[in-house]
């Protein structure tokens, strides 16, 4: 799978399948996500590619009953590697939810969170990082002034770019996007969208979406999703001109039944 | 046209809810009235009554008019008129009240120069007076000018004077008694070594010699006063003729209700209900005030909610986040939800057997062994009510907790986790926080739950009288093993275990009121908290 001109991977999906009890929700996937891009996963409600991005940090595990086949390996370490610890897992593997959801705490804790629960207590660390990343998450100029605020004061698609920058503070390598913009209105996704562009400069995206557009806008590469099975993967201009697959080819246009 | 589906229900639903507002709205009206006019000085009146003899004199009487009723006579079968005279002068005429038909009356007056006054004993007395007769021979009729001012300078001396001897025989006293316990428990501790007990049995003996001769000082001074109290007497006329004398050193405080304007009644409106809230009971707890009751109530209510909200909160974290939802947490989560439906009185049973007899005799065993075979806290008192009541109210403040948890959005705790917080931390820094307000709320409810019970405290506790407040100036300050008095089962007590029902019933409406003005402030003051909290983590800077 992918195409020329492959940059160093960074996630390789080997034969992984996800159950939740007996249900199987994946089924054999293969894919492999190279390092600075955006990958976007797309297909219809259901196709199992949400419990794919939860399970890139494996936010799946917290559901009871569920199990898996085949491995996950970010940078050629196995997630399910027992020397893994979770919490350090997702340090490098951050997300940003579907639904924004600032803590209950003010813009600056809700930043520097992950610093917090990881014990780093110097001020000036601190500030230096609500800085660079509410900078990186494009919302530094609208709040610098109201830092001790309350996340909920702020807008909903500032609220989203909050949850960006408090994703991003900590600096992971991969960031997971799980319908970002699903909750916002067009001028707010479109400033998710230019972020997105610049945020790939420094880390590795991978977003969920229902967007037709926003995949062939902001993505690289697109990865088909149907009942549980990755159907197509490949550079985002040939899956959205050129599918191979005739279901790809159906839903992409929108004759998907 | 239009559809008038379903409207009839909509009227029901608002019946039910007028019912229900109109009941609780009543309810507080009358105990509100009730409560409040008690401390309300009546007019006194002087009835003059056909006699039941032709041939007799008329009988006169003096009193309050307490109520009026309708009464169907027995002999006639026709419906009378009475009123419920209160007399006072329990002393002279041996009871309180008494009914009398209206159409007896034949004269009705208000004599201003009719007195009004509280005693230590019997209660209230009216009367006209006559004169003072002081102990040092002078004696001042009630017709010359000083009469009044004599008259009260010695009631502000004698109140002055109990003061002094309460200071005396409570805490003077008291503290006496307190070291020569000390002492001998001392002595106790050294049971085995009988050299050392013998060593130490010369210097505790000359140590309470010591203290023996204070006491003796202390008790001949408050002998003295006491003798003082009685040695300025009032002598009056009572309307049915007799005269009587009474120690000045016995009145709390006089006042000529026919003569008072509004604004005088409103003064001596509020003194009677400052003495109501801060003063402490007399005669069986019909007179004189309630403040050991509220203090009692309140105390017992805060050591409460400071042991069931950590249990509650911990219970239903543990529940709610870590417990493997399965069949044995829905069993468990049943069987509390069934303990908030136990009758308190169990409760009661179990705090006695289990706290009082078992680790209270414990702790007795090894903490206050010196003092066995009396109790110290293997008897009931104020901390093992507390624990009573808090195992009372753990399932209403677990209950509350676990929904509080549950309605924290799995989003967030998501989040939290995606940053790399582990399960506690999210719990600790994201997910307690946002759940606050709503384990407030379940605090808010067990305290009045707490606060408004009886049953259990009456066998855990709570007694009609208590010498002296769970805290005080005597080390260690807190005496948590005392026993103490509750707003609750003093209205118990005064409507069904005083001596003279009639007498206490105002003050069963006043102590009501004030329960339940205890209760909303106390929820009151929690809610305040609570939406101090929602806003500080929801809305406002921090």
């Amino acid at each position: 799978m992918g195409g020329p001109n492959l940059n160093p991977l960074m996630i390789e999906v080997d034969h992984f399948s996800f159950f939740y009890g007996p249900k199987q929700a994946l089924h054999d996937i293969c894919m492999a996500i190279p390092e600075g891009e955006i990958t976007a996963l797309i297909g219809p409600s259901g196709c199992g590619k949400s419990t794919l991005l939860r399970n890139l940090n494996r936010l799946n595990d917290l559901i009871d009953d569920v199990h898996h086949e085949g491995d996950i390996r970010v940078e050629g370490t196995s997630l399910y590697d027992p020397a893994v610890e979770v919490i350090s897992l997702r340090k490098r593997v951050g997300m940003v939810f579907q639904k924004y959801n600032p803590f209950p705490k003010s813009i600056y804790e809700n930043v520097i969170f992950s610093l917090r629960v990881a014990g780093r207590r110097k001020k000036a660390e601190l500030d230096e990082v609500v800085e660079r990343s509410l900078r990186s998450a494009a919302l530094w100029t609208e709040v610098k002034d109201r830092l001790h605020e309350s996340a909920y004061s702020l807008s909903g698609g500032q609220q989203q770019r909050l949850c960006i920058a408090r994703a991003i503070a900590n600096r992971p390598q991969v960031l997971l996007m799980d319908e970002p913009c699903a909750a916002l209105d067009p001028i707010a996704t479109l400033k998710i969208e230019e972020l997105m562009m610049e945020l790939k400069k420094e880390f590795t995206l991978v977003i969920v979406t229902h967007n037709m557009h926003q995949a062939s806008r902001c993505s690289d590469r697109t990865a088909f999703m149907f009942m549980g099975k990755l159907i197509e993967f490949a550079e985002t201009t040939r899956i959205f001109n050129n599918p191979n697959s005739p279901q790809t080819e159906a839903y992409i246009t929108g004759r998907f039944s | 046209m239009k559809s008038t589906h379903g409207e009839p229900k909509i009227w029901l639903c608002a019946l039910g809810l007028t019912v229900g507002l109109t009941m609780t709205a009543l309810l507080l009206i009358l105990v509100i009235v009730r409560g409040v006019e008690v401390f309300w000085p009546k007019d006194v009146v002087q009835l003059t009554l056909m006699p039941a003899q032709t041939a007799a004199k008329p009988e006169i009487l003096t009193g309050e008019i307490r109520k009026q009723q309708v009464r169907r006579d027995a002999g006639s079968g026709m419906d009378v008129k009475e009123w419920l005279v209160f007399m006072g002068n329990k002393d002279a005429y041996g009871q309180t009240f008494r009914y009398v038909d209206l159409n007896r009356v034949t004269r009705e007056e208000r004599p201003a120069a009719l007195i009004v006054a509280d005693r230590l004993e019997y209660g209230k007395a009216i009367f006209l007076p006559l004169s003072l007769n002081l102990a040092d021979g002078r004696e001042i009729a009630a017709s010359t000018a000083g009469f009044d001012g004599e008259f009260h300078r010695l009631i502000a001396e004698g109140n002055n004077r109990r003061k002094q001897i309460k200071h005396i025989e409570r805490d003077l006293i008291g503290d006496i008694n307190h070291r020569m316990l000390k002492l001998d428990n001392s002595l106790n501790a050294f049971k085995t070594d009988t050299s050392a007990r013998e060593h130490r049995q010369d210097d505790v003996t000359a140590r309470k010699i010591a203290l023996q001769g204070d006491y003796e000082k202390l008790a001949a001074e408050a002998a003295m006063l006491r003798g003082q109290q009685k040695a300025n007497t009032l002598s009056y006329r009572l309307v049915s003729g007799e005269t009587r004398t009474q120690a000045l050193g016995e009145i709390l405080h006089y006042y000529h209700p026919n003569q008072l304007s509004l604004l005088g009644k409103a003064g001596w409106f509020l003194r009677n209900g400052w003495d109501f809230l801060t003063g402490e009971p007399r005669e069986s707890n019909t007179e004189g005030g309630i403040f050991p009751a509220i203090f009692g109530t309140f105390v017992m209510t805060l050591i409460m909610s400071a042991l069931v909200t950590p249990f509650g909160v911990i219970a239903a974290i543990y529940l709610h986040e870590y417990a493997r939802q399965g069949i044995i947490v829905r069993a468990v989560r049943i069987s509390v939800n069934n303990l908030a439906g136990v009758p308190s009185i169990v409760f009661g049973v179990f705090g006695l057997g289990f706290f009082v007899y078992i680790v209270g005799a414990t702790v007795d065993q090894i903490f206050f062994s010196n003092s066995l075979p009396t109790p110290t806290f293997g008897t009931g008192g104020i901390l093992w009510s507390a624990f009573t009541l808090a195992l009372l109210a753990l399932p209403v403040v677990i209950v509350a907790s676990e929904e509080a948890l549950g309605a924290v959005p799995r989003g967030v705790r998501e989040a939290a986790l995606a940053c790399g917080a582990s399960k506690w931390q999210t719990i600790q820094r994201v997910v307690l926080p946002s759940a606050l307000p709503g384990i407030l709320t379940g605090v808010i409810l067990s305290m009045a739950r707490g606060a408004g019970e009886v049953a259990p405290l009456m066998l855990v506790g709570v007694v009609k009288l208590a010498p002296s407040l769970p805290l005080d100036l005597v080390p260690p300050f807190v005496h948590a093993e005392r026993k103490f008095m509750h707003l609750g089962f003093h209205i118990f007590d005064l409507g069904f275990q005083s001596p003279d029902s009639e007498a206490a019933k105002p003050m069963v409406f006043a102590t009501t009121l004030l329960l339940i003005l205890l209760v909303i402030t106390l929820n009151l003051a929690a809610i305040l908290l609570r939406n101090h909290l929602r806003k500080r983590y929801a809305l406002h800077t921090f």
